[in-house]
């Protein structure tokens, strides 16, 4: 199957470390762009780049304000890589509970004297 | 590192190429590792709570081959095998794991290390997957798998805490 494109998938967005760095900064808050170039110590070029590809798939969200441009996270857009990553751990929750069942037995059929 | 709390499987990132999960289990170790490499015992807790396992074969050796298919609720079969590299009895296990697609062809493999450490009589589990790729590395990123995003895990769940 073929990859979808960086700029129509946030998992692909996101995957990038750059990219990951931006939405770490903007955790904080809305950021002119000038704090990312500094926060990332990348050229402003790269931060817009990046930025551009963050909002095509609507992770960041951008304001003008007088002259300056603000930059800010959009949740929403990131809930489901998040929901994804709780799936994968959910999955392995729900085996690691059934785990304990089965050493709970063990344990159990250790106790009872039944080792060999 | 994450410390594991009860009951829950941490899933963390320790590099691009890697996914790491961890658990402890109030356990010594030579029971978790029987639960962990015993067909019988297997076949109760790797489909989860989402289907039956079908075929649970394990030949616990160095090139001895696994594979577990499970039919899971709603009819579809899901299947894995792969091959042991390395076995440290009680300690280690290393083995590569290919996921079978519905439609036939199959993933490519990745190298994966479950290792148990016993501390006052509680085990942890770390089951470490390596892909072998950047190209795998990006099909696991492109399904959305992706361990990469864990880093920023945190974050995303203080967001989606304030978007309930």
């Amino acid at each position: 199957m073929a990859r979808a494109a960086t700029t129509t998938d946030a998992f692909n967005a996101v995957a990038e470390p750059r990219r990951r760095e931006i939405i770490a900064a903007l955790a904080g808050g809305e950021r002119p762009v000038g704090d990312l170039v500094a926060a990332l110590g990348i050229a402003q070029p790269q931060v817009s780049k990046h930025l551009r590809v963050l909002r095509e798939v609507e992770v960041v969200q951008v304001r003008d304000e007088g002259r300056r441009r603000l930059y800010r996270l959009n949740g929403l857009a990131l809930k489901p890589i998040h929901d994804w990553v709780r799936q994968y751990e959910q999955l392995w929750t729900e085996r690691f509970e059934l785990f304990d069942d089965v050493l709970d037995d063990l344990k159990k059929e250790q106790g009872d004297g039944g080792a060999d | 590192m994450a410390v594991p709390t009860s009951g829950t499987a941490v899933v963390s990132t320790p590099a691009d190429e890697q996914i790491l999960i961890t658990r402890a289990f109030d356990a010594p170790r030579d029971l978790v590792f029987r639960a962990y490499t015993e067909p019988d015992l297997v076949s109760r807790w790797w489909p989860g709570r989402r289907g039956e396992m079908k075929v649970c074969e394990i030949d616990l050796r160095p090139g001895g081959a696994w594979r577990y298919a499970m039919v899971a609720e709603g009819g579809f079969d899901v299947a894995f095998h792969g091959e042991y590299r390395g076995i440290v009895p009680g300690e280690k296990v290393v083995f590569t794991e290919i996921f079978e697609m519905p439609d036939g062809t199959l993933s490519e493999a990745t190298l994966n290390t479950a290792t148990f450490t016993e501390v006052d009589g509680r085990t942890t589990l770390e089951l470490l997957t390596e892909t072998s790729s950047k190209d795998v590395r990006d099909m696991i990123l492109a399904s959305g798998m992706e361990g990469g995003v864990q880093e920023g895990l945190d974050i995303l769940e203080e967001l989606a805490i304030e978007l309930r």
